[in-house]
């Protein structure tokens, strides 16, 4: 039985005429990795700073580890390790001196907070960094920093607003693989928001689209290319080891095989378009006939293909 | 059973307490290492010195002084006194004060935020009003701790130099002025915070403060000396008791609130901060009045500035708590 550690119910933020966020629903099950995606502007850090208490929902109600975060903030944010996407620290004092302040602030004694806060940067890899001033930080270094910073305070959650902004790619490589190690190891439920796809791709267990206010889809990336291109055609590719000869007859009879849509050949290619996944039998049948099949390639929708196709519908829909 | 639980309730309010003390910490290392405040640290004991220097090499002349009824009281003279060529540092604190509550504050809540760790420190379990009061309370200390020294290092030298012990009523006249000063810097203070809350840019914040502060200092007084001029006929100048009100405004400035307190206090012959009738100077024998007399003289000043610093603080705390984290 999966229990959901927040839990989003018809929350709402009106700023004017507009809702920001517009009757989100939304649970997240305690362990997983959870993708926010979303364009710039979508209502993601909104919606972030509502469940940790930070904004006042206009309706609706957010709970997070069992507490709701309007009446009880302090609770939740106990609970919650946030990182807002621009993280900023003291300049002036050096990366574990902010490390303890933010430990303290948690109600750790000052030594306490020191030891924890040593081991911590440790984890994330920045025990050479111990004492330079954070000023001296590059944006990769400021990034683990927070993320120290999220985990000096022991949370059960941990909410990442852009974590991969700005840091070069395999910067990100690194930072997400660190992301996924740490929630498996200590079981801690992650929610990132973010708008490069690829990058939340390889690490959620599941993603939620979110545009202007709304949750549009929500599932794993299997899921979710099932809900939208149930309708839309798969695409074959087939290469022969010769150019393509096919007779009329064998053509038409291809096109019989299950009301394929669309057949176009080009030199050693086939490339053929239908409505569910027929790649066995379009196989299949060429074989029968004595084709020498060299490759298949079936297209496969990333998640790429998933936000595009949801922002050219909300363009459309504009 | 139930003991237990209340020892366990008790320690867990006892470690909510911790937070805000480890904020207050920051906050004064913060404003220690500032070059804004270690420069004006600098200035106000430099003045302190230079009006020492001046007021200890006129102290003889001013002890020996018999005509005066307060010549014996030989540290408020070492405040007060001066030959001309510097004002006494009272005076000086009335402007170099503004100032150093402008600097602590004009930055104290925008620079965070541009810096981002605004939203860092709230995401923490800590109550939102903490973040302002840890800065009000530093401030405090921080200010206290600098005139208290100042006061006592006077004390201790003028101790060195003449000789002559103490008197009661001089520290507690002394006491009180600390008070006030530090009330007065922390108004200033609370100003700019209010500033520093509204406007995103620190610089934006800190002219409008500074701003503030030149209104009180130069126009304020130009502006009700030019209104009282319109209002008040020509023929009636000399019967100046229904147009009081006038007077009243001229000493509703802060800087006036304070130097009209400070200077009662530190001058104990002072009888009247209003202009006085024949008739009332009449019986009074030229004497200095005690120390309860002179706070029934500057109560309402003393209470007008406490009052004044906390509305201020108050419309910051105010503003700060509706105040949008995001952006």
């Amino acid at each position: 039985m999966k229990t959901s550690i927040i839990e989003l119910k018809g929350l709402t933020k009106r700023y004017g005429s507009i809702n920001v966020v517009d009757h989100l629903n939304l649970n997240i099950h305690k362990g997983e990795i959870f993708g926010l995606l979303g364009p710039n502007g979508a209502g993601k850090t909104t919606t972030i700073l509502m469940m940790l208490g930070l904004i006042e929902p206009t309706s609706g109600i957010a709970k997070v580890c069992g507490h709701n975060s309007i009446s009880s903030p302090i609770n939740v944010k106990s609970k919650v390790g946030y990182m807002p996407d621009n993280v900023g620290f003291y300049d002036h004092m050096t990366g574990l001196e902010n490390l303890v302040y933010i430990g303290q602030l948690n109600g750790l004694s000052r030594l306490e907070a020191e030891k924890s806060a040593i081991s911590i940067m440790k984890t994330v890899g920045l025990d050479n960094a111990l004492n330079t001033k954070t000023a001296a930080y590059s944006r990769g270094m400021k990034q683990r920093l927070g993320l120290a910073d999220v985990l000096i305070k022991e949370p059960e959650v941990i909410i990442m607003d852009e974590p991969t902004l700005g840091i070069d790619p395999s910067g990100v490589q690194d930072f997400l693989k660190l992301i996924k190690t740490l929630s498996r190891k200590h079981g801690l439920t992650v929610l990132l928001s973010s708008h490069h796809l690829n990058q939340v791709q390889k690490i959620c267990d599941r993603v939620g689209i979110f545009v202007k206010g709304k949750l549009l889809a929500q599932g794993n990336i299997e899921q979710l290319s099932e809900q939208l291109f149930s309708q839309t055609s798969h695409q074959v590719s087939i290469t022969l080891s010769e150019p393509v000869k096919l007779t009329q007859e064998e053509e038409l009879a291809l096109q019989e095989l299950a009301k394929i849509e669309h057949i176009y050949k080009e030199n050693s290619q086939i490339y053929i378009n239908c409505n569910k996944t027929l790649t066995p039998s379009i196989v299949r049948f060429l074989v029968e006939r004595n084709y020498n099949i060299i490759g298949v390639h079936q297209k496969t929708y990333g998640l790429e293909d998933i936000y595009q196709k949801y922002f050219e519908n909300q363009h459309l829909n504009v | 059973m139930a003991i237990s639980y209340t020892d366990f309730s008790f320690s867990k309010s006892l470690n909510k307490s911790v937070p805000i003390w480890a904020m207050v910490r920051k906050e004064i290392s913060d404003h220690i290492r500032s070059w804004q405040f270690i420069i004006l640290l600098m200035i106000i004991i430099f003045t302190f010195f230079a009006s020492m220097y001046v007021a200890i090499s006129n102290l003889n002349s001013a002890i020996s002084n018999t005509k005066d009824p307060d010549h014996l009281l030989i540290y408020l003279k070492l405040l007060t006194i001066t030959d001309g060529s510097l004002p006494p540092f009272h005076v000086f604190i009335s402007f170099l004060g503004p100032l150093l509550g402008i600097s602590l504050g004009f930055n104290a809540i925008n620079s965070e935020q541009q810096n981002g760790t605004l939203i860092r420190v709230m995401a923490q379990p800590i109550y939102r009003d903490n973040l302002l009061l840890s800065k009000f309370i530093s401030v405090t200390i921080l200010i206290s701790t600098m005139f208290l020294t100042l006061s006592l290092l006077m004390i201790g030298g003028g101790l060195l130099i003449t000789g002559v012990p103490i008197e009661f009523e001089e520290v507690v006249r002394i006491l009180s002025y600390i008070i006030i000063c530090v009330f007065y810097v922390e108004f200033w203070f609370s100003l700019s915070i209010i500033f520093s809350i509204r406007f995103k840019q620190a610089a934006t914040a800190a002219i409008a403060a500074i701003g503030l502060w030149l209104f009180f200092t130069i126009f304020y007084n130009m502006i009700i000396n030019v209104i009282a001029k319109v209002i008040i006929p020509k023929s009636n100048m000399f019967s100046s008791s229904p147009y009081s009100w006038i007077e009243t405004l001229f000493h509703m400035a802060p800087s006036q609130l304070y130097t009209d307190a400070t200077t009662t206090l530190l001058i104990p012959k002072v009888r009247s901060l209003g202009p006085m009738s024949m008739e009332q100077m009449a019986g009074a024998i030229p004497n200095s009045l005690p120390i309860r007399d002179s706070l029934l003289i500057v109560w309402p000043q003393v209470s007008g500035l406490i009052s004044v610093t906390i509305a201020c603080f108050a419309l910051a705390y105010y503003f700060f708590m509706r105040k949008e984290i995001k952006c």
